[in-house]
C-alpha cells in the first residue's frame, strides 16, 4: 500500500492532477474570499510546489507564467483588495529582481556589498529628476518633466547610470582585501543616502530632505499607468529579462569566473581570471538590475526622497538572499518573496490584530512590542540563524551536472581539443 | 577665511579631541578582535550603544532611589561606567560564544561571519529599543547630566588671533577615563602574562595553540576587553552628549572602524592614534566646511567627510598609518 502510494505520488501524471486540483482550490478560495489574505498566499505557494513537480524544465517555467501572469490577476480581480494584492505583488517582483542582482555580487562573485540600496536609489532618483519639473532646476536645456514614454527608456538608463556607480565604487574599493569591502559598500550606501539628503544648494539637484513628489506617470501607448495592476505587469517583464540574464550569466565563463573568485580567490588569480574586471563586471551587473527596478519604484511611487533608502533596505535585500540561499536563483527569488510578504503583509495585519486584541480589552500589548516595528530583530535573527544553522539557505543551489561521458567523447571526436575538454570538465565539476 | 579658520581652531580641537579620544576606544575593539580572528565584529558599534544604555538605566535606578544627591557625582559615576563595562564585557563574550565560535570550529568562510556579526547588531539594537521603549515610551533617551559646569578658557586675551574655548567638566571626565583606559590596555597587552598571549594569537593561532595557550580563552577575554571599553565608552558618551538612541552604534561603529584602518588594523596604539586623528579631521570639518566651500556644503557633509578618507586610505595606503603590510598567504 505504501509502495503504491510513493509510486503514484512520484509519477509525473499524478503530481500534475494533485498540482492542478490544488491549484484550481487555492483560485476559487480566492475568487469567493476575496478578502482573504491566506488564499492569496496559499495560491502564491503553487509556484514553489511546481518547482519541485517532476516535470520539464519549460513546462515548469509556461505553467508559473500562466498562474503568475493570468491566474493570480484574473482570480485577485474580482474583490476591493485587488490594488493591495497586486501591490504585493509588484513589491515582491521589485525586490526579487533587486535580490537577484545582489545574488550576482554576494552569491555568485562572495563579494559582501552592505550597501546595495544606493544602486536602487540612484535609479528612482534618476528618473524622478527627469520625470518632474526638478530637472529644469539645473538643466541649461530640455523641457521638463519629460512626457511618461520616456518611462521605457530610463529604465535602461537607470541600469546603465547604476552599473556606472557600481564601477565607480569597485574601481578603488576591490583592489582591497575582501573584508574591507563590507565596511566600503556601507560607508558608501550612507554617503549616497546622505549626498542626496542635502543636494539641495547649491544647485538644487535632489530637492533634499522634501524629496521629489508628482513624478509623471508611464505612458504606454498614451494609456497612463498609474494602478498596481498595470505596474505588475511591467515589474513581471524586467524580472523575466532579469532571471534570462542571471541563469545564462551563471554557467558562462563570467559566472564561472565570479564562482572561481569566490572559492578561492588567489586560486583564480593564478589561473589567469582577471580578478578586478571580473569583481567589477559581478558589481555593474548586480548594479544595473537594481537601478532598473528602481526607476519603476519612482514611477509607482510617483514620490521619492532619501528615507527610503536606508542601511535597513540594503539589509533587508541580503537577509532575501541569505534566507534563499546563496548563489541559488530560484532560492533567492523565494527569499525575496517571504521577507517582502513578511514585511508588507504579515507584520502589518499581525499588528492591526493586536491593536485590536488591545483595544477590545483582550490582552494588553504594549506599542513597543509591535511586529511591525520588529523588522530588524526579525532580520537580525533570520541572518544569525540562517548563517550559523543553514548556510545554504531555504533552496541549496544545485551545481550543474556534468556529463563526463559526454565530453570525453567530443573531446576524442574534436582532435587536439582533448586536452582543454577535459580540463573544462574538471573546473565545470567543482564551482 | 583663513582668519576665521584660525579664530575657532582652540574650540575645534576641543571638541575634536573629545569626540576623537570616543573615536579611539571604540577603534580598539574593533583592531584587537580584527587582529586576532581577521573578522570586523559589526556588533562592536552596538555594544558600544548597549553600554550607553546600561549606563543611562542604571544611572536612572540610582537617581529613583535617591543617591545621586546623597553621593558625590564622580563616585557615582565611577559606579555606572563599572557596571556597564562589566555588562557589556560578558555581552562580548556571550556575542562570541553564540555567534563566532560556532563558524570557528566549522571553518565556515569569512562572509559567513560577518553575515552573523550584522545579525547580532540588528538584534541588539532592536532588543535595546524595545526596552528603553518599554520602560519610557521613548526610545530616544536624556540621561541626567552629571557634570554640567561650564568651563570658559580665556585665551583671547593672551592670544588675541584664537577665539575663546567653552567646555563642560564632562569634556576633562572623557579625557581623563579615555586616557586611563588606553594606557592600562596599553600596559596589559605589552606588560602581561594575558596580553602576551593575546599577540601570540594575533600572529599565528596554531602555534600558540602548540605553546599550551588556550586560544579559545584568549578570544573571549580578548571580547570581554574590547566590548568593555566599547561599553565604558558609550557611557561617557552618553554623558558628554546627552541624548542617545539605539542607533547611535551603527553609524559611529563605521568611524571607529574608519579610525583603526587609518591607524593600520590590527595595531593598538595606530588605534589610538588614528581616532584621535579622525576626530580632529571630523570636527574640523564640520566647523570649516561652510566657510570653505562658501556656503555650498555645511556640517550635514562631516560623515561623507569620515567615509572619504576610509575609502583615501584603502586606496593609497591600505596598511593605515602604522601598520605593516601584510602579505596574503596561501
Amino acid at each position: 500500500m505504501r509502495e503504491q502510494i510513493s509510486k503514484f505520488s512520484q509519477s509525473p501524471k499524478a503530481q500534475a492532477i494533485f498540482f492542478a486540483a490544488y491549484v484550481i482550490v487555492t483560485a476559487l478560495g480566492l475568487y469567493l474570499m476575496q478578502t482573504s489574505v491566506i488564499a492569496f498566499l496559499l495560491l502564491l505557494f503553487s509556484i514553489l510546489i511546481l518547482y519541485y513537480l517532476k516535470l520539464k524544465t519549460r513546462t515548469k517555467w509556461l505553467i508559473g507564467l500562466f498562474i503568475i501572469a493570468v491566474v493570480v490577476p484574473l482570480v485577485a480581480s474580482q474583490g476591493p483588495s485587488f490594488q493591495s494584492y497586486m501591490e504585493v505583488g509588484t513589491l515582491v517582483g521589485i525586490y526579487a529582481a533587486m535580490s537577484l542582482g545582489l545574488n550576482v555580487v554576494v552569491g555568485f562573485a562572495g563579494l559582501l556589498d552592505l550597501g546595495f540600496i544606493a544602486f536602487f536609489a540612484v535609479g528612482a532618483y534618476t528618473y524622478a529628476i527627469f520625470a518632474s519639473t526638478q530637472a529644469s532646476h539645473f538643466m541649461p536645456f530640455g523641457h521638463y518633466p519629460l512626457p511618461g514614454d520616456t518611462f521605457w527608456l530610463f529604465i535602461l538608463i537607470g541600469a546603465i547610470i547604476a552599473s556606472i556607480f557600481g564601477i565607480l565604487l569597485g574601481i578603488p574599493v576591490l583592489r582591497v582585501r575582501g573584508d574591507y569591502l563590507a565596511i566600503v559598500t556601507l560607508g558608501f550606501g550612507e554617503i549616497i543616502r546622505i549626498v542626496l539628503n542635502n543636494m539641495d544648494h547649491p544647485i538644487n539637484i535632489t530637492n533634499g530632505a522634501l524629496g521629489i513628489s508628482s513624478i509623471t506617470p508611464p505612458n504606454f501607448l498614451g494609456i497612463p499607468i498609474g494602478n498596481s495592476s498595470q505596474f505588475y505587469f511591467i515589474v513581471l517583464g524586467i524580472f523575466l529579462v532579469v532571471i534570462y540574464i542571471v541563469t545564462r550569466l551563471e554557467h558562462s565563463k563570467l559566472g564561472r569566473a565570479w564562482k572561481a573568485v569566490r572559492d578561492n580567490e588567489i586560486a583564480a588569480q593564478a589561473s589567469g581570471i582577471p580578478l578586478v574586471k571580473t569583481k567589477l563586471a559581478a558589481f555593474a551587473i548586480g548594479a544595473s538590475f537594481s537601478g532598473m527596478m528602481g526607476a519603476v519604484f519612482a514611477a509607482k511611487q510617483m514620490y521619492v526622497d532619501a528615507t527610503s533608502f536606508t542601511y535597513l533596505e540594503s539589509t533587508m535585500i541580503l537577509v532575501m538572499v541569505i534566507l534563499g540561499g546563496m548563489g541559488s536563483v530560484p532560492g533567492v527569488i523565494l527569499g525575496a518573496a517571504v521577507v517582502t510578504i513578511l514585511n508588507t503583509q504579515v507584520l502589518t495585519d499581525l499588528s492591526n490584530w493586536l491593536t485590536q486584541l488591545s483595544t477590545n480589552g483582550v490582552i494588553s500589548i504594549p506599542d513597543a512590542l509591535s511586529p511591525a516595528k520588529m523588522q530588524r530583530l526579525i532580520f537580525g535573527i533570520l541572518l544569525v540563524v540562517f548563517a550559523l544553522y543553514r548556510t545554504q539557505g531555504l533552496i541549496p543551489h544545485k551545481n550543474r551536472k556534468i556529463n563526463v561521458e559526454k565530453l570525453k567523447k567530443e573531446a576524442s571526436e574534436a582532435p587536439g581539443g582533448a586536452l582543454l575538454s577535459k580540463e573544462r570538465a574538471e573546473t565545470g565539476g567543482t564551482d | 577665511m583663513l582668519q576665521q579658520i584660525i579664530q575657532i581652531l582652540p574650540q575645534v580641537l576641543v571638541d575634536g579631541l573629545t569626540l576623537g579620544f570616543i573615536y579611539a576606544v571604540v577603534a580598539i575593539g574593533y583592531t584587537l578582535v580584527y587582529g586576532i580572528l581577521e573578522l570586523i565584529n559589526f556588533a562592536h558599534g552596538d555594544v558600544f550603544m548597549t553600554g550607553s544604555f546600561i549606563g543611562a538605566g542604571v544611572l536612572f535606578f540610582l537617581m529613583s532611589i535617591g543617591f545621586l544627591s546623597s553621593v558625590p557625582s564622580l563616585i557615582v559615576f565611577i559606579i555606572v561606567i563599572l557596571i556597564a563595562a562589566l555588562a557589556t564585557g560578558f555581552l562580548g563574550v556571550g556575542i562570541e560564544r553564540v555567534a563566532y565560535r560556532p563558524l570557528r570550529r566549522r571553518n565556515a568562510p569569512k562572509l559567513i561571519a560577518l553575515i552573523t556579526s550584522i545579525g547580532i547588531s540588528f538584534i541588539l539594537e532592536d532588543v535595546v529599543r524595545f526596552i528603553a521603549e518599554l520602560k519610557t515610551g521613548n526610545y530616544i533617551i536624556t540621561a541626567p547630566s552629571l557634570f554640567k559646569t561650564q568651563y570658559h578658557l580665556n585665551i583671547h586675551s593672551i592670544m588675541p588671533f584664537f577665539h575663546n574655548v567653552t567646555f563642560q567638566a564632562s569634556f576633562l571626565v572623557v579625557l581623563v577615563v579615555t586616557v586611563v583606559m588606553l594606557i592600562s590596555l596599553d600596559i596589559f597587552v605589552n606588560r602581561t602574562k594575558w596580553g602576551m598571549a593575546m599577540r601570540a594569537v594575533a600572529q599565528d593561532r596554531e602555534t600558540a595553540s602548540l605553546m599550551s595557550i588556550n586560544v579559545n580563552r584568549v578570544i573571549s577575554v580578548t571580547f570581554f576587553i574590547g566590548s568593555a571599553l566599547g561599553g565604558a565608552t558609550g557611557v561617557l558618551f552618553m554623558i558628554q552628549y546627552g541624548t542617545i538612541d539605539p542607533y547611535i552604534g551603527f553609524i559611529l561603529g563605521i568611524k571607529a572602524f574608519t579610525a583603526a584602518v587609518l591607524g593600520g588594523i590590527g595595531n593598538i596604539r595606530g588605534a589610538m592614534l588614528g581616532g584621535i586623528l579622525l576626530g580632529l579631521m571630523e570636527m574640523f570639518a564640520a566647523a570649516n566646511l561652510s566657510t570653505i566651500t562658501h556656503g555650498a556644503m555645511g556640517a550635514e557633509y562631516k560623515d561623507v567627510f569620515a567615509f572619504i578618507i576610509l575609502i583615501l586610505v584603502l586606496i593609497f595606503k591600505p596598511e593605515g598609518l602604522f601598520g605593516k603590510a601584510v602579505v596574503e598567504k596561501v
